[in-house]
């Protein structure tokens, strides 16, 4: 074997390959290690008799470098040319082996159509996950400069990892400089970009390696530093699309909470722990029908299991999600802003590190703050598509966009959607609704919604004449907030349990509700008990109308409350109104399941209005809605 | 805008209702609105808009069925959807008058486009029952004869204007058999008839309709024999009015005109028209298709938004 190590073993300081280019005779002799085989990629190299390349299918390379970086490179080789690969830890200087290339020409004396595979260190193939995102994190970065130098006569320098090499020296540039870690490399993917001609000037060729260089430097610097930092990001490795691409956006569904497959389980708290986050525990007996949602415990916050302060998580996130899981805040506008404000003070006090990108490093740090408080309390609709949004503004800064400029320019946006969605939107459906409040109206209200209050506040200081029924339900007893800021208005307010509803329906005139979610087919998802009291309604012929802002429509389809929902601390069921816990020591009975379901989902039929800020519209065209506002988008 | 103007205007449209007896009296407001469009002499676009808005609410006032209204804001809607962005005012009423006349060829044809989708769901030797006198029923029935179908039609007599027995004269005219009930007896009839056709005054977003008043009793009745209950419309009458119940329906256009603008009290006086919920409804046919009633709001925010 022809080992040959390069001079650039100066230029890149401690960076240590070797390269090798076995004889032709030798390739048949090549005894891959055993591990490549075995971890089933290199199909081509199975055996080196068989040799397959020497037709033009194309093979795999496996170019195993030093820190195990793998790379794979989808090779077309033809007869009487002589690949020369040199692996190395950094992918630019494979324009050295692009050189190399050149200068050994076809004048070599195999025409092995393999490719070899160099190893640069024999530790084994597995690739440590850090490996793999610091891998994933360089091609980012590749692709992004690339997008950069787009400009420049490149040499074919494309964006796509996988292409057959047609001309392998151009080819094994590209290649070699964008690993990629799938195998997915092994379809032929038409050459989209032509294979870039050889006689491409040096010079732009070198100066790109030097930039290259340069980056790559500065990059293992910077990860030597971030080593000893804290957990590496999950980063699932999809690229993203640029937010003004007009491909079909494939919608991601939100998780299925499935805490009874162990599988499901365990992947989640490997994804946890990679972000440094504990896992909350599920507390109690669960009835079997629900036992696929998590159920927590009140007296056990999530917080108990970390280290105050905490190095991973931010302290307002900490607080807010200490917030959500004691009940402190509740209600899903409430939620919804604190959460927002709460991002505010992230990045106002986020620093972009050395070399990298804001849009994305910032997006990359919000990830565990949200699983963080998914652990603490399930995501509602509304805060779901709140960060979506904020991460669709995130990651359209634009690069050249100073940090200061792009922090404040966030938090602006952050606080007109604010504004705009939570704010306006509750002043435009107010408007709307007083239209169908008129005089004599005797007006059924269920718990606790923000919306329903105000436009019942602004109806009465418009000089409507009507009372309102509150109906409450136990064990939040939120009507009774409802109850007090409705009664410090003046209007004239009757109070009943839920129990009582069918009794006093037949005085009520009309019923307001509130909603948590606006399915995609029409369904309405809110507190407990709301499917119950439109379904009176409806017996009784009284209008029900549902109050929704648009940000709370979500494309998800439910047509019952079982599959997605919400388990509260059964605790809570025990107490009663005179002290007495008769339930004090459920746990022991092991029969005895308590269920304190948190929503529930209200088919259309039930509905006869939507009022949001678009208008007034019938529960079935909440599909059209959102098609609109997708398009707005 | 002066006196003058306004009555110009209700002479107008008074002439054109009179000119042509079968043509729906949106399109004749259209007309007028264009003709008064044309005559206009506002200074700015805004002004254009100002007077024009004040046009509707004139002729609402001669007129005050729910199609007028309609008709009106869908034209005004029509004509300044576009981007008007010539930078004189003349050049910018020239394409509003161009649009404008568009829109009402549209109008024009659309009660055709209804009754050739309407007529193939009228099945040979059918028995049709429908409610007072509607044009568009007329116009479906007419196709249908003249598809050579044999049917019969039982008409309401539609009190308190008799409208039915207009319609039952016209329908002879025609040579199909056609017998006047009283609106009482609804639900008698109900049991030999195969499909019930209404027209309607209004569409709301929700997909129910507003029309003559017994339409909701007749719905009713045919929910619940499973009959189904269809209802002939053209675009321009959907409205942006969303009822919850019968007394959700603004009284502007719950009485005529001149009872509104005469009488005292109100509450004393006799609706002439109610709303009809989407549940009870099976198809609506329209120049724009047949629609389904949660459809209809598809269209109203395809059409307004």
């Amino acid at each position: 074997m022809n080992i040959k190590t390069g001079k650039q073993s100066n230029m890149l300081g401690s960076t240590r390959y070797t390269a090798f280019r076995p004889a032709k005779a030798e390739l048949d002799r090549i005894s891959l290690p055993a591990a490549i085989l075995n971890s089933g990629h290199g199909t081509s190299f199975q055996s080196g008799s068989n040799a397959g390349c020497g037709t033009e299918e194309p093979c795999a390379v496996w170019v195993v470098a030093k820190g195990r970086s793998f790379i794979q490179l989808p090779v077309r080789a033809s007869a009487g040319e002589s690949l020369a690969f040199f692996a190395f830890s950094n992918m630019a200087a494979a324009a050295e082996a692009k050189e190399l290339n050149d200068n050994s020409g076809a004048q070599d004396e195999t025409d092995s159509k393999k490719n070899e595979i160099l190893r640069a260190r024999n530790d084994g193939m597995e690739l440590s996950k850090e490996e793999k995102q610091r891998l994933r994190k360089e091609k980012k970065q590749q692709k992004k400069n690339k997008k950069d130098d787009k400009g420049q006569p490149d040499n074919g320098m494309g964006k796509k990892d996988k292409k057959p090499l047609t001309a392998p020296s151009a080819q094994v540039t590209t290649q070699v400089q964008q690993p990629v870690v799938t195998q997915k490399a092994l379809s032929a993917s038409p050459v989209s970009e032509a294979p870039a001609p050889v006689d491409r000037p040096a010079k732009s060729k070198a100066e790109l390696r030097a930039e290259r260089r340069a980056r790559q430097e500065a990059d293992r610097a910077s990860k030597q530093a971030k080593k000893g930092e804290s957990a590496a990001q999950p980063s699932v490795g999809k690229t993203k699309a640029p937010p003004n691409e007009l491909q079909p956006v494939v919608k991601r569904l939100p998780e299925h909470i499935q805490a009874d497959d162990p599988e499901v389980v365990k992947k989640l708290a490997k994804k946890l722990e990679k972000q440094q986050i504990p896992v909350r525990l599920d507390y109690g007996y669960k009835v079997s029908l629900f036992s696929h949602l998590h159920q927590y415990s009140r007296k056990a916050p999530l917080t108990q299991q970390m280290s105050i302060p905490s190095t991973v998580i931010h302290p307002s996130i900490v607080r807010l999600g200490l917030q959500y899981s004691q009940g402190i805040v509740a209600g899903s506008n409430a939620r919804s802003i604190a959460l927002l404000h709460a991002f505010k003070q992230v990045i106002r006090d986020y620093s972009t590190p050395p070399n990298e990108e804001l849009s994305r490093d910032l997006v990359n740090k919000l990830k565990p703050y949200i699983s963080f408080l998914n652990q603490c309390r399930p995501l509602s609709a509304s805060m779901g598509n709140a960060i979506k949004f904020i991460k669709k503004e995130i990651s359209n800064i634009p690069s050249q966009c100073k940090e200061e400029e792009a922090k404040s320019r966030l938090q602006a946006s952050i606080d007109n959607y604010i504004e705009v969605k939570i704010n306006l939107a509750a002043e435009a459906i107010t408007k709307f609704a007083i239209e169908k409040i008129s005089n004599d109206d005797v007006i059924l209200v269920y718990g606790c919604s923000s919306l329903v209050n105000h436009i019942l506040c602004d109806a009465f200081k418009k000089e409507r004449k009507f009372r309102v029924v509150v109906v409450d339900s136990r064990p939040r007893l939120e009507g009774r907030e409802a109850l007090r800021r409705l009664v410090k208005m003046g209007i004239h307010c009757t109070y009943v349990l839920i129990s009582a509803v069918s009794y006093i329906l037949p005085e009520v005139s009309k019923v307001f509700l509130g909603a948590h979610a606006l399915l995609a087919n029409g369904y309405v998802m809110s507190r407990v008990g709301t499917s119950q009291i439109a379904l009176v309604a409806k017996a009784y012929n009284v209008p029900v109308l549902v109050c929704c802002e648009t940000y709370k429509f979500c494309e998800r389809v439910q047509t019952d409350s079982f599959v997605s929902n919400e388990l509260d601390d059964p605790d809570e069921l025990t107490v009663t109104r005179n002290g007495r816990t008769q339930l004090k020591h459920w746990q022991s009975f092991h029969m005895l399941g308590l269920l304190n379901l948190v929503y529930d989902v209200t088919p259309p039929d039930f509905v006869d209005l939507v009022i949001t800020e678009l208008g007034m519209i019938p529960c079935t065209s909440v599909p059209v809605v959102l098609r609109v506002k997708n398009v707005d988008q | 805008l002066d006196n003058s103007h306004h009555r110009q205007l209700v002479e107008y449209f008074q002439t054109q209702m009179r000119k042509d007896p079968d043509v729906a009296s949106a399109v004749a407001a259209i007309r007028t609105l264009l003709e008064f469009l044309k005559r206009d002499k506002a200074e700015t676009l805004f002004g254009l808009r100002k007077n024009l808005t004040q046009a509707i609410d004139r002729l609402a006032e001669v007129d005050s069925s729910v199609a007028v209204s309609s008709g009106g804001e869908l034209f005004l809607r029509f004509i300044s959807l576009t981007s008007l962005e010539h930078s004189d005012l003349s050049q910018c009423k020239k394409v509003m008058v161009e649009r404008g006349e568009l829109f009402l060829k549209k109008m024009s044809l659309s009660r055709s486009k209804v009754a050739k989708l309407c007529h193939t769901f009228i099945k040979d030797g059918a028995k049709i029952l429908t409610h007072s006198s509607s044009r568009v029923v007329l116009r479906v029935l007419q196709s249908a004869a003249a598809d050579k179908k044999r049917f019969t039609v039982y008409v309401t007599e539609s009190q308190p204007d008799s409208a039915g027995r207009n319609m039952a004269e016209a329908l002879s005219k025609l040579n199909v058999p056609v017998t006047v009930i009283l609106d009482a007896a609804v639900g008698y009839i109900l049991e030999k008839v195969d499909l019930v056709i209404v027209g309607a005054e209004g569409v709301v977003e929700s997909g129910g309709i507003i029309n003559k008043i017994g339409t909701y009793q007749l719905a009713l009745c045919s929910k619940a024999h499973n009959k189904p209950f269809y209802v002939v419309a053209e675009s321009f009458k959907f409205v942006r009015l969303y009822p919850l119940n019968q007394q959700d329906v603004p009284d502007r256009f719950k009485y005529k005109a001149d009872t509104l603008k005469t009488a005292k009290n109100l509450a004393k006086e006799h609706p002439m028209i109610d709303y009809t919920p989407p549940s009870l409804i099976t198809l609506l046919f329209t120049d724009l298709g047949v629609l389904t009633p949660s459809a209809v709001s598809d269209e109203l925010i395809k059409l307004y938004l």
